[in-house]
């Protein structure tokens, strides 16, 4: 029986003392049932839920600190800026940037990798090269397109190999990274096919023809230890809603010394060092970045998440995502009519596991109606091209069916789904 | 649950998505339309052809999930044969079904095989994959009369 054989593995190797019971208890929602069965939530890179902490903190924040921050000067806005600068700090420190001023906080990675565009933007001229590659999610593609449409910069692509990784040696043989390359721009970790793209080697190729590196850290930064210096990255976008925290937060951390050279992005309250009717001068980063009232009490939430995050410890998240997509992998591949994308080993690979679905015919069943079926089995996935079209039909397909794993899934869910796969297969099959 | 599901991917449905009525792009026509539905990427290109004010032929080439196709197969045995009027009160009736989370009575001797869908209207996700083609051949309908009255 293999599947008894990958249960025992799993229990072997998670005996790495992980008490992923213990950090299910923390995330109140894990106890809801839909549909009348437990949830099997698997769509932690859509959005993650949130631990007790969290909700407390911002819940807490509310009730007893609410300010604006900065321009109220009385005892709650003071309490209210210290919190929020302490997230700030926390944040910094989590991704191991050199000082909290570092780091700019956006509404979503979307708008972060919006304010790389336009700020690096402001100084690219036609015929300059902007990077990306064909995996990317829409957040990083599309701000690039409407950046080179404004300049005439041109907008250049890695390929992926069969394996679902860049294609380094067509991108060499090609000379995608040349002198004229002004800006590269990857995802650290696929939010489809779960690739973790080498961006330290990549970065350093940018580097070295002066180019700027920035990084989609989205779904790598909930997932993985981060040192921003290791990762060799010089602006990397993430988002609060994706690492325990709420929605309506972002951030961008930069190297100091590029976001000073950077021109403001939105123009507003908090962004100004003086405003005279002739014209303006801004504030020095992070502050020129943040116009407008900032989402505070979601920042004291994201706070929060990153304690919550560093309690548990980020290597042993990231080691349990391993062994879980390892688990997944094999469970999910050994299923008929599965068809996985995306690296096959789950090393140096995340826990978004991208598939489709066919009958015994070879009928291929629509991720919509694979995902319906699920809901109805309490099992919450997402189907549809999860914000990468162009990676979908590098790929030969217009949707696919995405589980994505985080800190509380449980080899049991990852049962759960393939057993609820099988019975979809077989209701489009007609054996049922 | 499963019994709800089961029930929303009624036979008929069933039936539709895999015959697909009158599937495949036919000349002649006087209007074409593209719709997508912009979350999953699904896609229709469908023609339409007039004679005088009857529809002679609705005909398309789509990739979907099985109640966009199933609701366009449903869509062109509806529509075809009947004049334009006729078939924009049914893409009305069939609209106003899928918005009714479920809670109307649908006049099954009007929509015929379309009350099937009733059952998806308890989905308010799935919605939108239901009237692809409706809106579809809404839009060619619109364009294609536009397109009679320019001639005249």
């Amino acid at each position: 029986m293999p599947e008894t054989q990958l249960t025992t593995a799993v229990v072997e190797t998670l005996g790495n003392g992980y008490d992923v019971a213990a950090v299910r208890a923390d995330f109140p929602i894990l106890s809801r049932e839909v549909g009348g069965q437990p949830l099997v939530y698997l769509d932690s890179a859509n959005t993650s839920q949130k631990p007790r902490s969290v909700i407390a903190a911002i819940s807490e924040h509310l009730a007893e600190h609410n300010a604006n921050v900065s321009r109220a000067m009385h005892t709650l806005g003071a309490e209210a800026t210290e919190a929020f600068e302490a997230s700030r700090t926390k944040l910094a420190g989590f991704i191991g940037a050199a000082r909290p001023e570092e780091v700019a906080f956006t509404k979503n990675a979307s708008e972060a990798l919006n304010l790389a565009a336009h700020t690096l933007g402001a100084s690219l001229k036609p015929g300059d090269e902007i990077v990306i590659s064909v995996l990317e999610h829409h957040s990083n593609i599309v701000p690039w397109q409407l950046l080179a449409q404004r300049t005439g910069a041109v907008l250049r692509w890695f390929d992926i190999t069969e394996d679902g990784r860049l294609d380094l040696a067509k991108a060499e043989a090609e000379g995608l990274i040349n002198e004229r390359t002004k800006i590269v721009s990857l995802a650290w970790v696929s939010n489809v096919l779960g690739t973790v793209n080498p961006i330290r080697q990549i970065a350093d190729q940018a580097h070295r023809v002066g180019a700027v590196m920035v990084v989609d850290g989205a779904q790598g930064v909930p997932q993985r230890p981060t040192s921003v210096t290791e990762l060799g990255a010089d602006l990397l976008a993430f988002t609060g809603h994706k690492m325990l925290g709420p929605t309506g937060i972002g951030a961008i951390w930069g190297r100091y010394e590029l976001l000073e050279t950077l021109p403001p992005f939105l123009g507003g309250g908090e962004m100004i060092e003086v405003v005279r009717m002739t014209g303006s001068t801004y504030a020095r980063p992070p502050y020129r970045f943040e116009a407008g009232t900032q989402p505070i009490a979601e920042a004291v939430g994201l706070s929060a998440a990153v304690d919550y995050l560093t309690s548990v410890g980020m290597d042993a998240i990231a080691a349990h995502e391993e062994h879980l997509t390892a688990y997944a992998l094999a469970r999910l591949g050994a299923e008929p009519g599965v068809r996985l994308l995306g690296p096959s080993d789950a090393h140096e690979r995340g826990g978004a596991i991208s598939f489709t679905l066919a009958t015994a015919d070879g009928e291929q069943i629509h991720p919509h109606d694979v995902m319906q079926f699920l809901d109805a089995r309490g099992i919450a996935v997402r189907g549809g091209h999860h914000c990468a079209r162009p990676l979908h039909e590098r790929l030969g397909i217009t949707a696919s069916t995405r589980a994505s794993l985080y800190l509380y899934t449980t080899t049991s869910e990852i049962d759960a789904l393939a057993e609820g796969l099988a019975y979809v297969r077989d209701f489009f099959g007609g054996k049922r | 649950m499963s019994c709800d599901v089961e029930a929303m991917y009624a036979e008929i449905i069933l039936d539709h998505y895999k015959a697909k009525h009158h599937s495949g792009l036919r000349d002649p026509y006087q209007a074409q339309v593209t719709h997508v539905n912009p979350t999953c990427g699904d896609e229709i290109m469908l023609r339409l052809a007039l004679d005088g004010d009857r529809i002679a032929d609705v005909s398309y080439e789509a990739v979907g999930c099985s109640i966009s196709q199933a609701s366009t197969s449903v869509m062109t045995d509806l529509v075809i044969g009947k004049s334009v009027a006729e078939a924009m009160e049914l893409q009305q009736e069939f609209t106003e079904m899928m918005h009714s989370r479920g809670e109307i009575e649908p006049d099954e001797d009007r929509l015929e095989d379309g009350v099937a869908f009733v059952g998806v209207a308890k989905f308010p996700a799935r919605v939108k994959c239901a009237l692809l083609g409706w809106s579809a051949f809404k839009d060619a309908a619109i364009q294609a009369a536009g397109n009679r009255e320019g001639q005249e």
